[in-house]
Order: C-alpha cells, then structure tokens, then sequence
C-alpha cells in the first residue's frame, strides 16, 4: 500500500466526478433555454444511476475474474472481496480504484445524451442508461482494462479512448438515427441558448479530465506526469486545430469552437495519455481539432441529427486518437513502441479495437434503444417538445425572465 | 366616452444605444412619461449571420429599441425635431418615428381622463 497513490487516485476519482456536471454544463449551454434542465439531469442523475448500479454489479463485470476474455465474473458482486486492501498486490486500496471507474461508468453514459438532447422521454432514458451500462460498458471496460480479450491482444487504451468515447460516439449514433431529427433542427428555436455555460463547462471537463486521464496510471509517478502533460498540451493545441480549420473555412474564430476544439483534443488524447511523448500530445492536439471540426459535418452528409455532436468530437475524436496511439506510442514512456518507432504491429491491433468497439457498441446500442423504445416509448410527442422537455417532463423552468 | 382629439402618440423605433440621449432630451422640452420597449425587427438595415460548429444562421431581425410616447398635438412637432436631432446617425438603421391619433388618456389611480392624465 502506498499512500501517495491512494491519495492521488482518491482525488483523481472526485476530479472524475467533477466531469458529470461538468458535461451538464456543457451541454446544458448547447440547448434551446427550454431544455436546459432536462439536458443537465440527463448528465445528473447517471450519478445516482451509477452510485447504484456499479458497486452492485457493474464493478465485477468489468472488473471480476475474466471468464473467455469476455466478460468479469460475478465473484464481486456487490463489492464483495473489494475492500481497504490492495487487489493484486497492487498500491492502492481496491475501493480506490472501484470508486474511480464508478466515476468513469457515470460520465460515459452521460455523454451519449449530447444526440438525443431535447426529444427523450426522461423515464425512457433512465432505461436505456441503465441497460447500456451493463449490456455495452462493462463488457467494454472488461475487453480493454479487465483482462479481457482486447487487453490480451494488446491493444493501448490508457484512460478510455475505446470504452469511453468510442462506445458513447457509437451510441451517439444509434440514438441520433433511432430518435430522428429534432422539430427545431435548423431554426433559431434550435440555437445554443447560453454559450459561456458550455465554455464553462469545458474548462471544467478539462480540469477533470487530468484526473481521468492522469489517474488512469492509478499511482503518483512519473507515467501520471506525463499522462497529465499531454492531456494539457493536446488540449490546447486542439482549440488552435480547430479554430485554424474554422477560420479557413467560415472566416470566423468562434468561442463556442475553441471549447468544442478543446474537448476534441481531450478526447483524442485520452488512449494515448500514458503512451506517447509530450511533443506527440502536439500533433495529436492539432491534428485532433481540425479532423473533429471535419467530424461534425458527417451528421450533414449522412443526414441524421446528432444534436451537440457526440459523434463528430466523441466518436471521431475516439477513433482518431486510438489510431494515433498505435502510430505515436513510445516505449521510453510505457513500454510499448507504435508505428513511428518502428512497430507497425501496433497500429493494426489498435485499428481492430476500433474496429471491434464500433462492432459492438453501435449495434447493441441500437438494439437496446428499440427495446426500450417498445417498451416505454423514446421520443416525446411533438407538442410535449415544442414546450420544451423542463416543463412537460420535469414541471420546472430553468429561468423565470 | 368623450373623444379627445388634440393627442398624439409618438412611436418611435430607435438603436439601442441611442435611446437614453432621446430620452434626455424629450425631459427638457417637458415630456414627462414614455414607455420603452426591447422590439425585433427588420427594414433597410441588414441581419447578420451567426455561426455555431459551422451551422450558419441568419438572422433577420434585428434588435431595436420602441419609445411610446403620449402627448399634447402642440409638442408633437418639437418632439419629432428633438429626436431627429438625437437619434440620427446617418446611417442605415436610425429608426422611424411613427405619429399616431389618440382618442383619450384615463390615468388609473384617480380616474382623470384627457389632457389632465398626461
């Protein structure tokens, strides 16, 4: 046991939690002003959501006793053997690490409801949150951190390029094609209401992404430094990415695209954190905005409504830096050359756990909104969305102007 | 009900940031009261576009100021040359002043009715 890693990863899991209002922000700042709160608690309540779900089951799924690479064991079940002592000789106590991947499994499914913003019905959603945390999330976090298959092909994922952003893009698109387009998709009615929100809200992402990121080294050492320095350097180079690409292309600089550039560069940083050098977080950063500012237009060719671009910064962000951690991972940081360094082995296992994650998480997705779509019925009546979700679904207002 | 004939009601579409110079200098030629109104519209000036994650959206109305003013037929002509004279910028956008009849004035707390409720 060690005390400098179980402080640092116990802060590092509150800096997670941190994410989940975070995200509520940020979203909550991208709707129409009549769907603030119903966006915020789409965030909010997978706290509760997880707190519940995850020491009751979802812990051991991912992280129980592999059975076929497949899936965790039930051995933990309601933490069961998860206590004050270390798990595997490791240097943290194992509710250490259970309470930062709770974090983990509360943000991820968050994401997912940047596409079906402003047109679910709440109970609906607490379903499908619910069965996709236990149906794709564990299963993914088992397959890449738990001893799963994933892991023993050796596929590099240090903080949840696959299991977190990959799987809630993929889900992203399920629900976007699922749900249909929003009664206000193109209209004023539809715009961001509170901008500084959201740009408060991804500096809030970004401040807890170094707990995300840097505490997936799970010690306080040198890995944890560098994971730390490259998810600031590709951040910040993301917003440049991405505001260059914007600015050759619609002749302006936004704020809205700073921040969306911002989380671009977090997202796509966040398998290679532990495995590549600071000078690659560089190129990844700008790389990584100006490729997701190109990912919000797939919604526009594809024509489906992915309403705050889950897809185009998750999903793409997600895939881009899985494939790049293949081509930049370094072994002077983490043990593991990719194809710069004269492994191309690597980039072919990352490209088959892009390709197994999407393989997976799309189509699973799509089937469990279906059933839930049978069962309670997804979307709100047209009317119910035209008032706006906070009143017809929750009975509050977010503002009395 | 009585018809009073010798009222007025000025209407008048100004910029936003000229409103509190308008305002001024109507209190000096003695109006006492006017109700000010946050309006949208469009006319000659254009909209302007806005831009968010590349959605580009136009936007035709524009915001403008609304200064409603009731009163007296004689104050009318003072009033047009002092907020033509405040609000005036020259270019595109200035605004409009619109000169309406009133039928009568009833101020609610005591009931005067007419020149009296101004």
């Amino acid at each position: 046991m060690n005390a400098a890693d179980t402080g640092f990863v116990l802060i590092s899991a509150m800096l997670v939690m941190l994410m989940v209002p975070a995200l509520a922000l940020f979203y909550g700042g991208l709707v129409a002003s009549r769907n603030v709160l119903s966006t915020t608690m789409h965030s909010f309540v997978l706290l509760g959501v997880g707190a519940l779900l995850w020491p009751l089951i979802g812990y051991t799924l991912a992280f129980g006793p592999d059975i076929h690479g497949l899936i965790g064991g039930l051995e933990n079940i309601m933490l069961a053997g998860v206590g004050k002592e270390p798990l595997n000789g490791g240097s943290i106590p194992a509710l250490a690490f259970m309470a930062f991947q709770c974090m983990f499994a509360a943000l991820t499914p968050a994401l997912i409801s940047g596409a079906y913003a402003e047109r679910m019905h709440f109970q609906a959603m607490l379903v499908f949150s619910t069965l996709w945390l236990l149906v794709v999330y564990c299963p993914m976090a088992h397959w890449v951190w738990g001893g799963g298959w994933l892991m023993q092909m050796g596929a590099l994922d240090f903080a949840g390029g696959a299991v977190v952003h990959m799987s809630s893009g993929s889900a992203a698109l399920a629900a976007a094609i699922v749900l249909g387009k929003r009664s206000t998709l193109g209209r004023r009615a539809g715009l961001p209401h509170n901008i500084p929100m959201t740009v408060l809200g991804a500096g809030l992402l970004w401040f807890g992404w170094f707990g995300f990121n840097a505490g997936s080294a799970l010690a306080a050492n040198g890995l944890a430094a560098n994971a730390l320095v490259t998810t600031h350097l590709s951040a910040g180079c993301a917003i440049l990415g991405w505001l260059a690409v914007e600015r050759w292309h619609t002749g302006h600089f936004t704020v809205l695209g700073a921040a969306s550039g911002a989380v671009a560069g977090l997202v796509v940083i966040t398998p290679a954190a532990g495995f590549v050098e600071p000078w690659a977080a560089v190129v990844m950063g700008l790389l990584g905005g100006a490729v997701c500012y190109g990912g919000i237009f797939l919604k526009r060719v594809f024509n489906y409504d992915d309403a705050l671009d889950v897809v185009g910064i998750h999903g793409v962000g997600g895939v881009l830096g899985a494939l790049l951690t293949g081509v930049f991972a370094c072994a002077a940081v983490n043990g593991v050359d990719g194809l710069l360094y004269g492994n191309p082995h690597q980039l072919w296992v990352q490209f088959v756990s892009v390709i197994a994650t999407l393989g997976y998480c799309f189509p699973v997705s799509l089937l469990l909104l279906k059933l839930t779509d049978r069962l309670f019925g997804l979307r709100v009546p047209l009317e119910k969305e035209v008032t706006g979700l906070d009143i017809s679904e929750h009975s509050e207002s977010g503002y009395q102007i | 009900m009585k018809v009073e004939t010798s009222m007025k009601k000025v209407q008048v579409i100004l910029r936003l940031e000229t409103v509190e110079r308008v305002k001024e200098a109507l209190s000096s030629i003695g109006i006492g009261g006017a109700t000010l109104m946050e309006v949208r519209g469009f006319g000659r000036q254009r909209g302007h576009t806005e831009i968010y994650r590349s959605q580009r959206m136009e936007v035709d109305f524009r915001s403008k100021m609304m200064l409603e003013i009731v009163m007296e037929e004689e104050k009318v002509d003072d009033a047009i040359k002092i907020i033509l004279e405040n609000a005036r910028t020259g270019s595109v956008g200035d605004g409009k002043i619109f000169v309406l009849p009133v039928d009568n004035v009833i101020r609610i707390r005591t009931g005067e009715s007419g020149k009296a409720a101004l």
